[in-house]
């Protein structure tokens, strides 16, 4: 998710240090095994990938609706449900018309399959548009459930809108908030005893916004922007939703930390310090990829040992974008909604 | 000032079981929706097991596949689904999309060249037999009647309904 940092209003930022002598990513020079496959992977377009909606349709019907149309696809070994096309958008494609395909990132379907929903759950998706990851924990839960996916930005929920009508997610409700004090009262929190209420989520999904340097293969330009300045406070942000998401949590709940940048400050660091804010802890994911651990320390900052369970995706190692994905429990202690 | 309650298009309301629950004028029941499709589409009552049906906006109904509380301030609640309040209820593309395997009945069959017109938007001179208004289109994919969305069938012509944002 894109934060542009135009839209940082909370932040006067006095001489932004920008660095277009440097390149961001050289920074990472320390944390990354083979720098130069990374960097070259950085450089390479990105393959096209859909997502195969299986509330309107089966795997199998999608691909033979692709065979009428001669449109090619290769699987993805570890997500049966995705199909990388090498031809590029299927936009134009019956499949797609009826809602069938859903273009999406590979690594963008990997928070969805970590969290893991059941049917009949409640999931909370805090930073929501425009949809792609919303409209997967529906198809996860077999569209039977509460998927809330919320926005902050009204603009972008429209977008949200119409993937999940396209998508024909019925199990998916939307809100317009402020997901670091999202409130739960529209669904009854502070009324127990009316049919349907309820203060808080089985999971939560805090796909967070970010500087987003991983998704500079699928836009080159993601990189220009980039200040110091804005990771800063883009982590004051992230910091804040994913409090709110353990707290929105029952006890023992599931919450997924993720973004598409490999700063540590907007990864390891934020869950650093939700680990000491609120009642939770980090627990080990399987993600069917090859991945690198968190780092528990960078630039002179030591972080909390556990950040290693959390999982750092590098362009090089599986042909993908930048990602970081980490999962929590919730606590057992009685949290304050 | 009435006491009637009225629609407030701010909020999602559950729509009352029958007409005897009723309590805002006009609005349309559970029992008359799920008739509705099975008259019109001899869709079973059965399929939508599970879900509620929610107004929001005058008309404007929405399905949702779960349970949350009645009444509900939010932006969005499962999909919009129908729309009544007025003398031919009108059912929407997505749920045409959604729901209309399970229909049986003023299902329009497309061979492929009138589905690409369909799904352009265009509207088309055919050949019909069965009921005048709003009619299922179909069309065979990937080895399956798979419905494409809503048309509007008068006087031996099919107008394409499908909104320009999901045209094709």
């Amino acid at each position: 998710m894109f934060v542009p940092s135009g839209d940082r209003s909370e932040t006067e930022k006095p001489a932004p240090t920008k660095r277009s002598d440097m390149d961001p990513l050289e920074r990472y020079r320390p944390l990354v095994d083979d720098y130069e496959a990374f960097r070259e992977a950085a450089n390479r377009p990105l393959p096209y990938v859909v997502r195969v909606n299986t509330i309107k349709t089966t795997v199998e019907r999608a691909r033979a609706a692709l065979d009428e149309e001669g449109i090619a696809y290769e699987p993805v070994d570890w997500n049966p449900r995705l199909l990388k096309l090498p031809d590029g958008s299927p936009g134009d494609s019956w499949a797609y018309f009826h809602g069938w395909l859903h273009g999406q990132e590979e690594v963008s379907a990997l928070p969805a399959r970590v969290l893991d929903p059941q049917p009949g759950e409640r999931v909370w998706d805090a930073a929501a548009a425009p949809g792609s990851k919303t409209t997967q924990l529906a198809a996860l839960i077999d569209d039977t459930g509460l998927v809330v996916g919320n926005d902050s930005n009204l603009g972008r929920l429209s977008a949200l809108r119409h993937n999940a009508e396209r998508l024909g997610c019925t199990s998916v409700a939307v809100t317009n908030q402020d997901a670091r004090n999202f409130s739960v009262k529209p669904f009854g929190s502070e009324t127990p005893d009316r049919p349907g209420a309820f203060d808080h989520f089985d999971r939560a999904l805090v796909d967070a916004p970010c500087s987003c340097e991983g998704t500079c293969r699928k836009n080159p330009g993601a990189l220009d922007d980039w200040t110091m300045e804005h990771v800063e406070s883009v982590s004051g942000i992230q910091k804040g939703i994913l409090r709110r998401a353990v707290q929105a949590t029952k006890p023992g709940g599931e919450v997924v930390y993720s973004t598409c940048t490999f700063a540590p400050e907007e990864n390891e660091a934020v869950l650093d310090h939700v680990l000491d804010a609120e009642d939770c802890r980090l627990v080990d994911c399987d993600v069917p990829l090859e991945t690198a651990p968190g780092v528990t320390e960078w630039e002179g900052e030591r972080f909390d040992e556990s950040v290693q369970t959390a999982h750092r995706i590098y362009p090089h190692q599986n042909d993908t974008g930048g990602f970081f994905v980490a999962k929590l429990v919730v606590g057992d202690e009685e949290v304050a909604a | 000032m009435s006491d009637q309650p009225t629609n407030d298009g701010q909020r999602f309301d559950r729509l009352p079981a029958t007409d005897d629950e009723r309590e805002v004028a006009g609005r349309a029941t559970r029992r008359e929706v799920l008739d509705w499709w099975e008259e019109r589409f001899a869709i079973p009552p059965e399929t939508f097991e599970g879900f509620t049906f929610w107004e929001k906006g005058k008309g404007k109904i929405w399905a949702f596949h779960g349970e949350v509380v009645d009444p509900i301030r939010i932006e969005g609640l499962g999909m919009t689904f129908l729309r009544t309040r007025q003398e031919h209820w009108k059912p929407t593309t997505e749920a045409a999309q959604r729901f209309g395997r399970a229909a049986s009945k003023n299902v329009l069959e497309l061979d492929r060249e009138e589905a690409e017109a369909f799904a352009a938007g265009v509207d088309q001179d055919l050949d019909w037999d069965g009921d005048w208004g709003y009619l299922i289109a179909a069309h065979d994919l990937a080895g399956g009647l798979e419905p494409l969305g809503v048309g509007l069938y008068l006087h031996g012509e099919l107008r394409s309904v499908v909104p320009k944002g999901r045209q094709r």
